[in-house]
């Protein structure tokens, strides 16, 4: 297979966006994408999406985008890996350079979720879940999230109060972030006392429902130019565990991720100690610490305690979520998975502004699907 | 939930009925195409004895559409072994613990509008037998 490098970045703001469809959004970070590689055209377009479908009424969603930024007759599709899709579309952009298919490739991650009421946006992210053995009997998203959380409180013995790190960094970190949709600081007080949304998580352990787009040009060697800051992409993996969380041996333990991660680290002949800077898949306070162990940052049990002594801040061994995450960036789903590599490739380009973690040279992102039922992993070089 | 997909659980929803591998003996449930112990294809049909354990629970506050709240959701794992996922009835939230005993009993599970019927599922209770 080819060296495969990311040499175009495109983001939008994320947030509620009432003026703008998923056409412009997402012609927004497509047609930034391809003006950062310096105007090159693309030979495929991957188009990330969850719940357009669900939400917009809109499917065949690569084919309007490729007519929406000028790149008719471009071989395009949509990829769809629940919450994780923006990471698959990613994969298949990288698969497909790689493969010797396409020189450049388009990967963009969508989500236009703000639209309509929160109930209907809580059943539509409930279809990532077996529909008919979870979500068809109400366990919500973040219901099936809190189950996961009371259950690895009670093997641990942790108290929820323990999780405030993981927020209080997010949010310190988006403070500063140009796109993200908070700038606001959360104390671990605040975080403690916010309203139960399904005990034991508050509002505050759960990513916003917005409104985003990202998109990322990659390219083979062969197409790389002078004027490119090209990230290597040396490691792209995708694994899966059973939809249901019932049928898991462990219900603490996210076997997809460890997979996933451990199959990426491989590809590129490195380890979790390796890593400079890395995205993980916050989308609740309990998937952060899951996420973190599976991957190998965390030895089970023990992550809580590494991010109470300060290792996922900004100054810590490994920091996290540099631009403020899920939680505090924001997570359009299906756009979260492909916002990490961007923001990943801005710090190993040294372009992460106020947000740049000091001499970042490799990254790791995951991305994820249901509740650890996909997980994408990607690890970047400069 | 329409109703041709309500006729195709009506076993599993109604009497809990899984499988039993032919090949291994492994029963699972909710049903799969294939067994997830050992991988073969044929299988027996099996109601499962309904009785249990929470294996974790939440309290419900912001539930999708078609569902009021608040509702307490659970994690059951049942006496064969396996978990699932279901919503606990007949309890108030501050009784709830992990490890408490309970059995199946039949609800309505949600409405499905003006095409769809009523859907009757499996809830779970604390354990009126022993």
């Amino acid at each position: 297979m080819r060296d495969v490098f990311i040499v175009g970045l495109g983001l939008t703001k994320v947030g509620e966006h009432w003026g703008l469809g998923l056409r412009e959004l997402g012609a927004e970070a497509i047609l930034a994408a391809i003006r950062d590689a310096g105007e090159r055209r693309a030979d495929a377009l991957f188009v990330g999406n969850m719940l357009s479908g669900v939400l917009s009424g809109q499917e065949n969603l690569a084919t309007m985008l490729a007519d929406a930024t000028g790149l008719l007759p471009i071989e395009a599709v949509k990829i769809e890996a629940a919450c994780g899709s923006g990471g698959a579309a990613v994969r298949a952009a990288t698969i497909s350079v790689a493969a010797g298919a396409a020189e450049t490739a388009i990967a963009l991650g969508i989500e236009k979720m703000t639209d309509v009421s929160p109930d209907v946006v809580t059943a539509a992210l409930a279809t990532a879940s077996d529909h008919e053995y979870e979500a068809g009997f109400g366990l919500s998203f973040v219901g099936m999230a809190a189950l996961i959380m009371q259950r690895y409180m009670h093997e641990t013995g942790r108290t929820h109060d323990e999780f405030a790190p993981f927020i209080v960094q997010a949010h310190r970190n988006a403070m500063t972030s140009e796109h993200a949709m908070f700038h606001l600081a959360v104390s671990p007080e605040q975080f403690a006392r916010s309203p139960l949304v399904a005990s034991p998580m508050g509002l505050l352990d759960v990513a916003p429902v917005c409104d985003g787009a990202a998109a990322v040009l990659v390219c083979s060697r062969d197409a790389l130019r002078p004027h490119h800051k090209p990230i290597r992409i040396a490691g792209s993996a995708i694994a899966t565990d059973t939809i249901s969380l019932g049928a898991r041996k462990r219900m603490t333990f996210l076997q997809a991720s460890e997979t996933s991660a451990a199959k990426a680290f491989h590809q590129a002949r490195l380890a979790p100690g390796d890593i400079d800077v890395a995205e993980p898949h916050d989308a609740f306070t309990i998937m952060t610490a899951l996420t973190l162990e599976a991957s190998g940052f965390a030895k089970p049990g023990t992550v809580l305690d590494m991010a109470k002594a300060g290792a996922f801040a900004s100054d810590g061994d490994l920091p996290i979520c540099t631009f403020g995450g899920l939680k505090a960036r924001g997570h359009p789903v299906g756009a979260s998975g492909t916002y990490q590599i961007v923001e990943a490739c801005r710090q190993l380009r040294g372009d992460a502004g106020k947000n740049q973690i000091a001499g970042a040279k490799r990254a790791f992102a995951q991305s994820i699907g249901g509740h650890g039922a996909v997980a994408v992993s990607h690890i970047l070089e400069a | 939930m329409q109703t041709p997909g309500y006729y195709r659980v009506e076993g599993p929803y109604l009497r809990l009925q899984g499988q039993q591998c032919r090949r291994c003996n492994a029963k699972q449930f909710p049903p799969n195409p294939t067994c997830r112990s050992c991988g073969a294809t044929e299988f027996d049909s099996c109601n499962l004895s309904g009785v249990g354990v929470v294996a974790s629970f939440s309290e419900i506050n912001a539930p999708p559409a078609g569902f009021s709240y608040p509702f307490l959701a659970a994690l059951v794992t049942l006496a064969e072994g396996m978990t699932i996922a279901a919503q606990l009835t007949d309890i108030e939230p501050e009784d709830v613990k992990i490890g408490l005993a309970v059995e199946m009993t039949t609800r309505r599970i949600a409405e499905t509008g003006s095409e769809g019927c009523l859907i009757y599922g499996y809830k779970f209770r604390p354990r009126l037998t022993d």
